[in-house]
């Protein structure tokens, strides 16, 4: 009788191991600039209460090209979060019917997408559009 | 006319010998429909007796030879070695699996935590034979079917890192199936199910990777199983004091 | 044997028996409706505030002190605000500390301290961005 000894593999690096993993790491590190940019407009919220010249203060050292490229790959990493999530919706969200019919995958990610250009369209009219 | 050899990298295994697995290279003939199951086999037969994998149906029914491709699971019966020429392959036992010997690894753990989810229909009463077949209409069914496809060829296992990282987690397949008792409207075992689906061990542990419902090679997506339950285990965590049979559909 | 672990299956075994009942679905909550505030609204806010604002894109006067901090102080804004502030924030947190398992530190003090600092600071923001935006009204 032949004798057991399972071998395990160690799974340090699992994540550098498929294209997939790495695409999913990618996607979980847009929680770091998530996190950042928040905690920078909470700031921005509290040079508000302070008043006039601390809010401008903030403004003007969101000039500074550190601030500028941070934001820049913040967005990059918003937008990377939105195309992610909106196709990773269906998975989570109950499945759907309108009558006996299954709503497909696909409809519900292009639906959150029109929602997402609408939406956004509208944010950047207000705020930009005086 | 000479044949075209390709070079099948396989991870070894004794665990009477080995302190721990190597690879060998073999090289073997083959044509345009040669599969990669065919051509392990061709190992065995032809060049080394002792290289151990399972196999059995060779038609993606029986979900015996899924391995690692060139990292990824696969079903060798359905992979073909022209897809992979002029590269070489390399094959290795399903990740995150202990590795019992060669390509063949230890499925106690998933056949435990299969049983432990209660993988059977639970009527809310027993029928008698007399009184005929529970009725259920094409669109009930239309909402478990796809889940009951799984072969149980640990593909999805291998497919997710956060087993591998902590083999506690149910892991997907097994949730896949018991998404699909609970989903089927015939069944009433909702309740002996919810308390697995609500532990750290039930969905918990997924953080949607996603990789598992990729590489099932019958289009179940166990990712969906395990992430809809999520929103059923909030549900029966926050209204459980309201409804106390599970609130959740 | 450094490299080897046995599989552990007396564990397994174990935790089928006494299954245990998970907080996590407070976390998701709040992770998850972060990730939609964060998916629907954060790209355009991001580019208002972190780029259109400092470059004075369209024009500086949009980014005024008086016109932030009338938006700032109407029910409407800072409702806006609050919700885009403290959801991200689950969302964002709830993620890093996961990740933090994902790379290598399952359990232990380290764990324990980290799990604290991201959901603290959650907390954290949310108190603070509710306090000074009610301040504001």
């Amino acid at each position: 009788m032949a004798t057991r000894r399972p071998y395990m593999r160690p799974m340090a690096g699992w994540w550098r191991r498929n294209p997939f993993y790495l695409f999913y790491m990618l996607r979980e590190s847009t929680a770091v600039f998530v996190t950042l940019y928040a905690l920078q407009l909470l700031y921005g919220v509290y040079t508000l209460t302070v008043g006039q010249a601390a809010f401008e203060a903030w403004l003007a050292r969101l000039q500074h090209p550190v601030y500028i490229v941070f934001h820049a790959l913040a967005l990059a990493a918003a937008l990377l979060h939105a195309f992610t999530w909106f196709n990773v919706a269906p998975k989570a969200m109950p499945a759907l019917y309108l009558g006996t019919r299954r709503v497909s995958d696909r409809t519900v990610v292009r639906v959150q997408f029109v929602i997402f250009f609408v939406v956004s369209a509208i944010m950047l009219g207000v705020a930009l559009g005086g | 006319m000479t044949q075209k050899t390709i070079d099948i990298e396989v991870l070894r295994y004794n665990p009477e010998k080995d302190y721990k697995p190597s690879y060998q290279t073999f090289e073997v003939p083959f044509a345009d429909e040669t599969s990669v199951l065919q051509g392990l086999q061709y190992i065995k037969d032809q060049l080394d007796g002792s290289l151990t994998f399972r196999w059995s149906c060779r038609m993606e029914i029986c979900g015996s030879c899924g391995m690692m491709i060139n990292g990824v699971p696969n079903l060798t019966c359905s992979s073909f070695l022209r897809d992979y020429y002029p590269g070489k392959l390399r094959i290795e036992p399903l990740s995150h699996l202990p590795i019992e010997r060669d390509l063949a690894v230890d499925q106690t753990d998933f056949l435990q935590k299969l049983e432990s989810i209660h993988p059977y229909i639970i009527p809310k009463e027993n029928q008698s034979v007399e009184e005929g077949p529970f009725k259920q209409t094409p669109a009930q069914r239309e909402r478990f079917y796809q889940y009951s496809e799984c072969i149980n060829c640990l593909l999805c296992y291998a497919a997710c890192p956060q087993y591998g990282l902590d083999s506690d987690f149910l892991g997907p397949a097994a949730m896949a199936l018991l998404h699909r008792y609970n989903s089927d409207s015939r069944d009433d075992g909702k309740a002996e199910r919810m308390p697995i689906v609500n532990a750290q061990e039930g969905v918990w542990a997924c953080t949607l990777v996603g990789y598992c419902s990729e590489v099932c090679p019958k289009g179940v997506d166990p990712a969906s199983a395990v992430n809809r339950n999520k929103v059923n285990s909030t549900l029966d965590y926050f209204f459980r004091f309201m409804a106390p049979k599970g609130a959740a559909e | 044997m450094a490299e080897q672990s046995m599989p552990n299956q007396s564990l397994n075994q174990s935790s089928q028996r006494s299954l245990k009942r998970s907080n996590e679905p407070v976390f998701w909550a709040l992770f998850g409706a972060g990730g939609v505030v964060a998916a629907f609204l954060l790209p355009a806010v991001i580019l208002i505030t972190g780029l259109a604002a400092p470059l004075g894109i369209p024009s500086p006067e949009l980014f005024s002190y008086e016109r932030a901090s009338a938006f700032a102080s109407s029910w409407a804004g800072a409702l806006f605000l609050f919700i885009v502030i403290s959801l991200s924030l689950w969302h964002g947190l709830h993620r890093v500390y996961h990740s933090s398992h994902e790379l290598g530190i399952h359990r232990g003090p380290l764990l324990s301290v980290i799990r604290l600092v991201c959901y603290g600071t959650a907390l954290g923001g949310t108190v603070l961005s509710a306090y000074w935006l009610i301040a504001a009204l």
